[in-house]
């Protein structure tokens, strides 16, 4: 049969030109086929769209609905915690919706920079030739990788919040300063973070000579901020030019000079003195204390206080992406063929600088592209924040916002094309960086 | 030269045995300084492994061996267990019932877990290479499922009707093992009859549909051809789904044999989690590989469509997507249409998880030479044709430990639909536990439970595509 209808195209194709234009070639000729599938799919697809749009039309009627965003200037009404730009209830929707956005990029952004850590640690652990280190990373990856992420930020949250002691249990009375007792419950960490169950206490960034807060227009600009910023930046671009350098006089004479205490003092010496001169101290979280060490209040004062729902959201997502990460690691390691690493070996290089040299920038390239993959499912995975609470973009315009104005078209379309935006931009940057250290081919 | 000889002092005439290695290069001390203690730095790592480890265990263990089985509260529990704590298991022997099927009617527990046998049963002809060691299988879950159901269900003719049915499926695996492609066929309606019950004519009327089309394909097929005959086969079928199929369960559906009927709304856990992650996966694997063909088509329509809506897939999180199927399909469907819940958020998720069965299958298929393409255009074969029998096998093959994984993120997506209000095992369940007041205040042992079980299924996934690549690897390097 197969090879019949082969033939049967073979032979049209050479006697078509002398026939004439028939019906049935438009079906059986290869040349005004895809032409007559694209019609008919054309038609499918215009027709689909037709009914939907009729039936939305149809059903909005129903329902005296209309589609229209006005519902974003008008007043939320309701709290949310964790703000990064100044927010109160009686802001609008459309503020709430970029509030929402900014937590989800938050959470997106460490959870990224604290997956690749843990995903490189454990990745390069998994190789080695330990054992003991090896099987324990195995059974951490298998274990994040094969049960559902939901169950792991939901456990993080329960069990932080619902067994951390209550910040009273952190005070110091009376009583214990007069016989030396301890209170019940202790700060973490060389005394710095307190874990309550109202949230984790960490220590914030506390400046005691700022730089005034500038007002461009509507827009606020701090510049103590902006200086940091400018330092770090300021110092990495000496420090290329240092290398860049070195480099030159490396292909000139043959000698690389030493840079290694350039680099360092480059680096580190702006940023330090620019935290002096501002009078950079961190702010630790603590209860005010009287003259004999009895602390007042209810609550720890200074500090930050990060709610339960970020930090197990992030706590969460880091392990579970982490785990995906180490195995692209593993995968793109294990991908460079022995025989490069013997090559560096019979070139005189010692295993650190084989590593460096030969291995990583050719497994880079392996890594990257799950590496892209694994953070735009970290970014879209943020969205399970719903399960402890977090007002993220969904919980905020997909959320709360939805459910008072009722607008669910407008609310799901919006936060759709947020998501789409933020995700294209993602696998863009990275496409881009992906591109620029690939093998350069013919 | 005798002379020589007799002034040499000595000459050993046999071989000595050889020395034993020195102690520390043989046995267990060499595997310990190879693999636990070469140089510094690795034994610094085992030294801290060896504390992890051990500070896991002392904090766990005793909690765990002292666990309680027999209790009704979490306060009995913590009781029973003293002052060093233990367990509760307790919670899960009182409420197992619902993490596995919900509120599912406790007397038709059979009809579930028949379909979940007769899966394997589907299952066989697909995935087992070794036509005996599929029947191995069938043997085993025959056995476990008449155990099961000797010790959940208490009607004796139920326990032997479904044995008699096990043990005739099991002699057909053993006799004629290709006819169990029948079951696999049927069973997509068989399982729907036994889970949602109703009358049995609704889902056979819904098969005469394939058997319309079939016929109408049969019949005109030799004189138009197989575009014209499939595509008017379809359009038949389409025509019998919407207009007759109605009339024949009008009149034929109040009459026996029939099933209790059970809502989508008393399914939950792990059945539910099954219902939706098998149907998903099952439907997803055709879209994906049609997807990934249009996305490679030379035809501008197709691609920009199948690259449109890949994409688009691909950038929303999956949430967004279920609130869709909950809140939103209500305006893209006629007015008064109301159809079930479970079935619009199946249909969100295959379409889902097909974005990204497509993508890993597009990488199976830009991996294949270019040659293969052109032996078979050579050879003669048509599109479909080279597809089927030259593109697809290999492309797949390639293909398998990506979607393999695909299909393992998609079951532990299943969690998910909690957040539309069905009640999957992790959140749905363990909320409606958590709120007894018997057990309020729980959160391990239920989490735990829940999660052993993801654990085992989705790692005994990637194993078997492990086993699937190794016995599927023709090359021979």
């Amino acid at each position: 049969m197969g090879r019949k209808q082969g033939n049967m195209t073979m032979a049209m194709a050479s006697e078509a030109p002398k026939d004439g234009f028939r019906l049935s070639m438009l079906i059986y000729d290869t040349r005004f086929r895809s032409f007559t599938i694209q019609v008919i799919v054309l038609l499918l697809v215009l027709l689909g769209i037709g009914w939907l749009v009729d039936n939305t039309i149809a059903n909005l009627a129903a329902k005296d609905k209309d589609i229209n965003f006005g519902f974003l200037w008008n007043r939320a009404g309701y709290d949310i915690e964790q703000q990064l730009i100044p927010y109160t209830n009686d802001s609008t929707h459309g503020r709430a919706a970029i509030i929402g956005l900014l937590n989800t990029l938050v959470v997106a952004f460490w959870g990224c920079i604290f997956a690749t850590v843990i995903g490189v640690f454990v990745g390069v652990l998994r190789l080695s030739k330990n054992w003991l280190v090896g099987r324990l990373m195995t059974v951490y990856v298998e274990a994040f990788r094969n049960v559902p992420l939901l169950l792991w930020i939901i456990v993080v949250f329960v069990v932080t919040s619902e067994t951390a002691p209550q910040p009273k249990d952190f005070k110091v009375t009376a009583e214990m300063v007069q016989t030396g007792a301890e209170p019940a419950a202790q700060k973490i960490l060389f005394n710095t973070i307190a874990i309550t169950n109202r949230g984790w206490n960490i220590p914030g960034p506390l400046f005691e000579r700022p730089l005034p807060t500038v007002h461009l227009g509507s827009v606020p600009l701090n510049l103590t901020f902006l200086a940091i910023i400018a330092a770090v930046v300021g110092s990495f671009v000496a420090n290329r030019r240092v290398l860049r350098h070195a480099r030159l006089v490396q292909e000139d004479t043959g000698i690389r000079p030493v840079t290694w205490w350039k680099s360092l003092l480059i680096l580190i010496a702006p940023i330090v003195i620019l935290l002096v001169a501002l009078g950079f101290h961190l702010d630790i979280p603590a209860f005010p204390a009287d003259e004999n060490g009895v602390s007042k209040g209810f609550n720890f004062q200074g500090g930050i206080l990060v709610q339960h729902s970020f930090s197990a959201l992030l706590i969460a997502l880091s392990l579970y992406t982490g785990a995906f990460i180490a195995e692209a690691v593993r995968a793109g390691v294990m991908a460079i063929s022995r025989g490069q690493t013997e090559a560096a070996y019979a070139l005189g290089l010692r295993p650190g600088r084989t590593m460096n040299l030969i291995i990583l920038p050719q497994a880079l390239r392996v890594i990257i592209p799950p590496l892209i993959s694994q953070y735009l499912n970290l970014t879209k995975n943020t969205s399970l924040g719903i399960a402890v609470s977090y007002l993220d973009l969904r919980g905020t315009l997909g959320g709360i916002t939805l459910n008072q104005t009722g607008r669910e078209l407008e609310c799901m379309l919006l936060m759709m094309l947020t998501y789409l935006i933020i995700s294209l931009i993602i696998s863009s940057l990275m496409n881009a960086f992906n591109s620029a250290v690939k093998l350069k081919e013919r | 030269m005798s002379d020589t000889r007799a002034e040499t002092a000595f000459i050993r005439t046999e071989m000595l045995a050889p020395e034993l290695p020195p102690v520390t290069e043989r046995g267990i001390i060499k595997w310990l300084r190879e693999n636990l203690f070469a140089g510094w730095l690795n034994s610094a790592l085992t030294i801290v492994s060896l504390l992890v480890v051990f500070l896991l265990l002392k904090s766990a263990l005793p909690w765990w061996l002292n666990g309680v089985w027999n209790a009704t509260s979490l306060g009995e529990c913590r009781t029973i267990a003293g002052p060093e704590g233990g367990a509760c298991w307790a919670v899960i022997k009182a409420r197992w019932h619902q993490y596995i099927f919900g509120f599912y009617p406790q007397d038709a527990y059979w009809r579930p877990i028949l379909a979940f046998a007769l899966m394997f049963v589907a299952l066989a002809p697909v995935l087992y290479y070794g036509l005996r060691n599929g029947a191995k299988l069938i043997g085993t879950v025959a056995v476990l499922t008449v155990l099961s159901l000797a010790l959940l269900d208490h009607d004796v003719t139920h326990v032997v009707l479904i044995a008699v049915l096990m043990a005739v499926l099991f002699a057909v695996s053993w006799i004629a093992p290709k006819r169990l492609v029948y079951v696999t066929l049927l069973y997509p309606f068989v399982a729907f009859w036994l889970l949602w019950g109703g009358s049995v004519w609704k889902p056979v009327a819904t098969l005469l549909g394939f058997g319309v089309m079939v016929l109408v394909y049969r019949l005109i097929q030799p004189r138009l051809g197989v575009i014209m005959g499939t595509a008017i086969g379809f359009l038949a079928a389409c025509f019998y789904w919407l207009f007759v199929q109605g009339i024949i369960t009008g009149a034929l559906g109040s009459l026996p044999p029939g099933l209790a009927g059970v809502n989508s709304d008393q399914f939950g856990g792990f059945l539910l989690a099954f219902v939706i992650g098998v149907t998903a996966i099952t439907c997803s694997l055709p879209i994906g590989i049609l997807l990934a063909l249009g996305r490679r088509s030379d035809m501008v329509l197709i691609k920009t469509l199948s690259v449109g809506f890949i994409e688009f897939i691909r950038g929303v999180p999956l949430i967004t997507m279920l609130f869709t199927a909950s809140l939103l399909l209500q305006y893209f469907l006629p007015p008064q249409t109301n159809f079930d819940l479970i079935l619009r958020v199946v249909i969100l998720v295959t379409l889902f998880a097909a974005a990204y069965i497509a993508e890993v299958i597009r990488g199976g298929l830009a991996a294949l030479p270019r040659g293969q393409y052109e032996a078979a255009d050579a050879l003669g074969l048509d599109y479909w044709q080279a597809q089927r029998l030259i593109i697809m096998p290999q492309a797949l093959k390639i293909s398998i430990p990506g979607i393999v994984s695909t299909f393992i993120g998609l079951f532990k997506d299943t969690t998910l639909v909690s957040f539309v209000g069905l009640l999957d095992p992790l959140r749905g369940v363990t909320q409606i536990v958590r709120a007894d007041i018997n057990w309020k205040g729980i959160y391990w042992e239920p989490y735990i439970f829940v999660g052993v079980i993801f654990f085992l299924i989705c790692f005994g996934m990637s194993r078997y595509s492990m086993y699937l690549e190794q016995k599927l690897k023709t090359d021979h390097r």
